[in-house]
């Protein structure tokens, strides 16, 4: 699962299997029987209105809520049935971004960048100061490697956590509604980024959005969960289900309400 | 804004006719100005039909709402006509809204009886004691880890906490442990004076410092300093999903954040302690002088020939499990914090409640041990 194998990896099913999966809090079910596959390579968006179970839904996958019924496999590999070592094992392959950032608060957007490289490369300090620089530049915040993540703007926490996700150059990265927050030319240049990894690593990314602007530029797939129907309602790709989707809900959300694909 | 007497009011007038009563608004209704009352207006009548009119309103707002809303309750209860034809369509809209979420909000009965809520407090002391024990024994598995691979331990977040619990609480550990000291030795000089055995104050104020109040006083005021001081930063970190962002790394959060703190507070414990019995025996020392006049060589003399060896160690063993239980009570409570200020808050207090109980009742522990053992 290095680089070694990227390049043939195509040949071996889905980066990501999600089959019949129950998200929800303790008692309260917020998503039931969700099942997608997701290829490798692909830009996969996951939309929907707010508060219907996206965030929710990129918790279960990546384990950080307690599992329940349903499987999910990364990659091949079984991940949410795998005890907590393999796991853990299997996570550094992944990068997430929270949707608040989620940055150590304590360290310096340097060190939030560097921790992950200390803790699972064995790269001189030279090198993962160099690398973390050059991350944080990718973003756009290139200046600001000093900074505590309380000395920065909510649009700057989300590209340094980004940087950070970024890290380890993952195969699959996770990323809760990236561009909210951030102005429309920083939200392109993001979306070009997203772009660019993909195209040098080939690396799979699941992004939770609402950016219709995002979604009809770069996203491959999508899936549209709904609150009411606690699961998926659509699923294709984006311009596609726009013009031919029969659902109400899934057209009016595509297209703003007004039947036809917004030019953006 | 306050209402003063001169701004307009909302007035009420209620006028009984051949068909029921007519309810006549006027005036300004405004929310922040104080609402007239349904109940007062109608008094003690029961008309059969009640229209409301509002021709006379000059402004109006959710207060006018509210209020038709309470004659409209009113005459449900008491199965009375409600007659809003002549409301305009606009409030009869919003009123329609207002009474839809009246019916779809209404607070749920959370009352249970007496069996129910002994099962679920049972159920909830069960799961509470599963955590604490998944915690300890996820600590003992990161500490089996650190022993193993001592490289990959954050060592230089330690020395940080090292420096923040240890040399950062000595002006206070300093302060509370001569007082104790000293309170010590006045109220043992009181007594002994009378028999004349003064010199004994020496032995008194070395033993039970060395061997009680240094430890105990040290674990207390870091109790209070250190433990709230790690539920809070952890309580924080997890409400800002600090904490799952090392998880979605495949970090462990108790090798990461929780050893460390706890290793620093072993560490520095039993050192606060030794100083805090130095410092006692010092407050000892001087009331001695001052209301005795025993000269501190003597008294120093006194207090070497009572204390040996297995009475210090004595007290820096239980310094370190209360370190120890302090750390673990903290980090605890922090890790189980709500994601949330008040939640935060609720850690903090309930680490160093947690954590005194702990250190009290393992202290009673101790004594009886060491007291079987002949220690
Ligand atoms: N920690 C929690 N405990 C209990 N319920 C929660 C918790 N977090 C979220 N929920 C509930 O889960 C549902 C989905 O929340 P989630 O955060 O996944 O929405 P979302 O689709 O990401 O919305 P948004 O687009 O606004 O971020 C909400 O109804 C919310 O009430
Ligand atoms: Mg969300």
């Amino acid at each position: 699962m290095s680089a070694l194998n990227r390049n043939h990896t195509h040949n071996l099913g889905p980066a990501i299997e999600v089959s019949g999966l129950v998200c929800g809090y303790g008692e309260q079910t917020i998503l039931r029987d969700v099942t997608f596959k997701v290829a490798r390579g692909e830009i996969f968006f996951i939309v929907g209105g707010s508060g219907c179970g996206k965030s929710t839904l990129l918790r279960h996958l990546v384990g950080l809520n307690p599992p329940t019924a349903g499987s999910v496999r990364f990659l091949g590999a079984p991940f949410s049935e795998a005890d907590l070592g393999t796991r853990r094992a299997q996570l550094r392959h992944f990068g997430m971004l929270f949707q608040g950032g989620a940055l150590w608060s304590s360290l310096t957007l340097r060190q939030n960048v560097a921790l992950p490289l200390e803790e699972y490369t064995s790269l001189t300090r030279r090198e993962i100061e160099e690398l973390s620089a050059l991350k944080l530049g990718q973003v756009g915040l290139g200046g600001y490697e000093d900074y505590y993540p309380a000395e920065i703007s909510g649009g700057m926490k989300k590209r340094a956590g980004l940087a950070r996700a970024l890290a380890l150059d993952p195969e699959i990265l996770f990323f809760d509604e990236p561009s909210a927050g951030l102005d429309p030319v920083t939200s392109r240049k993001l979306d070009e980024l997203i772009v660019e990894i993909r195209a040098m690593f080939g690396t799979t990314i699941v992004v939770v959005s609402h950016e219709l602007a995002s979604i009809y530029d770069i996203a491959d797939r999508v899936i549209m969960l709904e609150k009411q129907a606690q699961g998926i309602i659509a699923e294709g790709a984006p311009r596609t289900l726009a013009t031919t989707s029969e659902d109400p809900r899934v057209k009016e959300f595509l297209t703003r309400g007004t039947g036809k694909v917004p030019i953006l | 804004m306050s209402d003063n007497a001169d701004q307009p009011q909302a007035r009420v007038t209620v006028q009984p006719g051949a068909q029921g009563c007519a309810v006549i608004l006027a005036g300004v209704w405004r929310i922040t100005a104080a609402p007239p009352r349904w109940a007062e207006c109608v008094g003690k009548e029961k008309p059969a039909r009640v229209k409301v009119v509002m021709d006379a309103v000059e402004r109006w707002d959710s207060s006018l709402l509210l209020f038709i809303f309470e004659v409209q309750q009113w005459c449900r209860a008491d199965g009375v006509h409600c007659d809003l034809e002549a409301v305009p369509a606009k409030v009869r809209t919003l009123l329609g809204q207002l009474v839809a979420s009246h019916e779809t909000s209404v607070p749920f009965d959370r009352s249970e009886n007496f069996l129910t809520s002994v099962g679920l407090a049972t159920q909830d002391a069960w799961k509470k004691a599963r955590e604490i024990i998944a915690f300890v024994g996820e600590c003992v598995i990161s500490a089996w880890r650190l022993v193993r691979m001592p490289h990959k331990f954050r060592w230089r977040d330690c020395v940080d906490e090292m420096q923040q619990c240890g040399a950062m609480a000595l002006p206070i550990v300093s302060l509370i442990s001569f007082l104790v000291g000293l309170i010590m030795a006045y109220q043992a000089a009181v007594q002994l004076r009378q028999f004349g055995a003064d010199i004994y104050v020496a032995d008194l104020v070395g033993l039970s410092v060395v061997r009680e109040m240094g430890p105990m006083m040290a674990a207390i005021v870091l109790a209070g300093r250190t433990g709230a001081a790690f539920a809070a930063t952890l309580g924080n970190m997890k409400a800002n999903e600090e904490i799952d962002a090392l998880a979605a790394l495949g970090i462990s959060p108790v090798d990461f954040l929780v050893l460390p703190r706890i290793v620093a507070l072993g560490l520095m414990m039993p050192l606060l302690a030794l100083y805090a019995n130095c410092v006692g025996i010092l407050g000892g020392m001087i009331v001695a002088l001052g209301v005795l006049q025993i000269p501190p060589a003597a008294y120093w003399i006194e207090t070497q020939s009572i204390i040996d060896l297995s009475d210090v160690n004595t007290g820096l063993f239980k310094a370190l499990t209360f370190g120890l239980l302090i750390g673990l009570a903290g980090c605890l409570r922090g890790l189980q914090a709500d994601r949330s200020a008040a939640g935060v808050g609720r850690a903090a207090t309930s680490a160093v409640v947690t954590a005194i109980l702990l250190i009290i009742v393992s202290d009673a522990f101790f004594a009886v041990a060491f007291n079987i053992l002949g220690l």
